[in-house]
């Protein structure tokens, strides 16, 4: 099952980070959702094909052909840190 | 005015607006002081006033409100997040320029679960929405913003999402008509996403008629979204009294679960479902059963990877750090509530290396069995009934403790999503007090006929929504 360990692996995987506290409760509340979830393996799925998408649809092809987009001002326009003509973001460092 | 449109569906006012009985900006300011009126933390936003709907539009200028995940441009869309805090799209969604351009002016962005992740509003980055049945109560979610504003009279329809129950609960929960479009019918271009394979936009409105209304308005394919489909029927508006020669099938009455009040409800709509000419029997869904299970599978790995793009840099929340890896973590951490983490837990857990094909390859043959049996029902029904929520709404706090009881509440729901189903849920009658919501649906693209047959139910049951005068 998932320990604690396991827990703080798919955090940072995630990107996530959790206290103390907050890995606690993943610790007792994921094992009860995954089990609930395992019940699936009680079926024959055998040969069954996968389904990513339920309603049919073919490919459709146009023209490459370019059109004006958003723009660069109005895509910094949230940004928390603008800079220099981009995103400023801290220096990745030693990780 | 020379008529009030506190009384009128929001149909019958967008028709006296058209044929000159009701003037467009009266209504809107009608609605607005309603809206902004609203005790029950249904809204995150209020209009000042309307904005460029056109003028001659089916929908008449009634104003809709329309859930926070829903990108309007300048208007704050949060998708009730704090990772979103503030955030002004610079660009609106296709469901609400489809609205605009058929006539109704966005009249305010409604409360909801974070990133539509929640069975009763609870969620929210911005505290709850209460239920105007009973305000100790839940609405349900995650669209209950939506649901709780119509059913109380401070919108005159509404819009939401649906993603294993989010339009069909809250509305059954709050005793107003909702409906899930099948999967494609309306671009989800600008919808702040969740789980791209099952989102769809849908209605929230008093009557089936005015549901009806709106999906005429939302439906058809968009460049900006290539999973989205021109709607091969179309939407025609409801007019059917009588469901001579419908065949309906019934599932999931014999559930653990399944609340006694709620099961009465539904068996004697059934019953009336009969009585107006319909004939009845049961169906089987051998895998419908396991569809908790696969959806919280799926539903959090595509969360999972929706969600990656919080992150800081571009837009939102961003928790200053010295160093990059930790300003992600630690943005993430703040700007994400509770439920959320968990579904990136949960989405991350199964599409981790070594786990991929146990779990999500597993709850995508599931959901390959879930569409067989449903193929297999409708070759000898035409529409399947189903009870909504398995209970009346809960009590705010109830279920928060226990998540997987929460997810429990989409019992009914979530099959049909996986499925990519039409469905719509309607009100049919009071247990304990609180309404309960019966579910109509159908194959593929049957929203019309689904929407005739609640159209006819609706009439046969005849329940009595909130007063809102």
């Amino acid at each position: 099952m998932i320990d604690r360990e396991q827990v703080l692996h798919v955090a940072r995987l995630a990107r996530l980070r959790l206290t103390d506290a907050e890995v606690d409760e993943m610790v007792d509340e994921l094992p009860r959702i995954i089990s609930h979830i395992e019940r699936m393996e009680a079926l024959d799925l055998d040969g069954v094909e996968p389904t990513s998408h339920v309603v049919q649809v073919e490919n459709v092809l146009r023209e490459d052909v370019p059109r004006p987009s958003l723009g660069a001002d109005r895509a910094l326009e949230q940004a928390p840190a603008p800079a220099a003509g981009g995103f400023g973001v801290p220096s990745p460092g030693q990780s | 005015m020379s008529a009030d449109p506190a009384l009128l569906d929001a149909s019958s006012t967008a028709a006296a607006v058209r044929g000159g009985r009701l003037d467009r900006g009266e209504v809107f300011e009608f609605w607005r002081e309603r809206a902004a009126s609203d005790d029950l933390g249904s809204y995150l936003w209020v209009a000042d006033g309307p904005d460029g709907a056109a003028g001659d539009g089916p929908l008449g200028g009634v104003p809709v409100a329309v859930k926070d995940l829903f990108c309007v441009e300048g208007v704050p869309s949060t998708s009730a997040s704090r990772i979103l805090d503030g955030y002004r799209p610079p660009y609106t969604s296709t469901a609400v320029s489809r609205l605009r351009s058929a006539g109704a002016p966005v009249l305010g962005k409604t409360n909801q679960d974070e990133f539509a992740m929640g069975s009763s509003t609870e969620n929210s980055g911005y505290g709850p929405v209460r239920n105007p049945w009973d305000t100790e109560r839940v609405p349900g979610g995650s669209s209950g913003g939506s649901a709780a504003a119509v059913a109380a009279g401070t919108a005159p329809w509404a819009i939401g999402t649906d993603t294993g129950g989010s339009i069909r609960q809250p509305a059954s929960l709050c005793g107003i008509v909702g409906m899930k479009p099948t999967y494609g019918a309306v671009s989800r271009h600008g919808m702040i996403a969740f789980a791209s394979s099952l989102d769809q936009c849908g209605p929230l409105t008093r009557t089936v008629t005015d549901a009806a209304l709106l999906m005429s308005a939302l439906v058809g394919h968009d460049p900006l979204d290539s999973t989205s489909l021109e709607h091969p029927e179309g939407i025609r508006l409801p007019t059917a009294e009588r469901l001579d020669g419908l065949r309906v099938g019934v599932w999931g009455l014999e559930e653990e679960g399944l609340a006694p009040g709620v099961a009465d409800l539904v068996r004697q709509a059934i019953g009336s479902i009969e009585s107006l000419g319909g004939a009845v029997s049961e169906v089987d869904l051998p895998h419908a059963s396991h569809g908790i299970s696969a959806y919280y599978v799926i539903a959090p790995a595509e969360a999972s990877a929706n969600l990656a793009r919080y992150d800081g840099v571009r837009y939102g929340l961003r928790s200053e750090q010295s160093d990059l890896l930790s300003m992600y973590e630690q943005t993430r951490h703040d700007g994400f509530g509770e439920e959320v983490r968990r579904r990136i837990m949960i989405g991350t857990y199964a599409l981790s290396s070594g786990y991929y094909e146990a779990y999500y390859g597993t709850a995508q043959k599931v959901r390959t069995r879930i569409v067989e049996d449903f193929r297999t029902a409708f070759a000898d029904v035409d529409l399947v009934v189903t009870p909504v929520s398995p209970t009346v709404a809960f009590r705010l706090g109830e279920r928060t403790a226990d998540p997987l009881s929460m997810y429990l509440s989409d019992y009914y729901t979530v099959p049909f999503s996986l499925a990519g189903l039409p469905a719509i849920s309607i009100p049919c009658g009071l247990s304990e007090g609180l309404p309960v919501g019966l579910q109509l649906a159908g194959p593929p693209f049957s929203e019309s006929r689904i929407l005739d047959a609640a159209h006819a139910l609706e009439a046969e049951l005849g329940f009595e929504g909130l007063p809102r005068s």
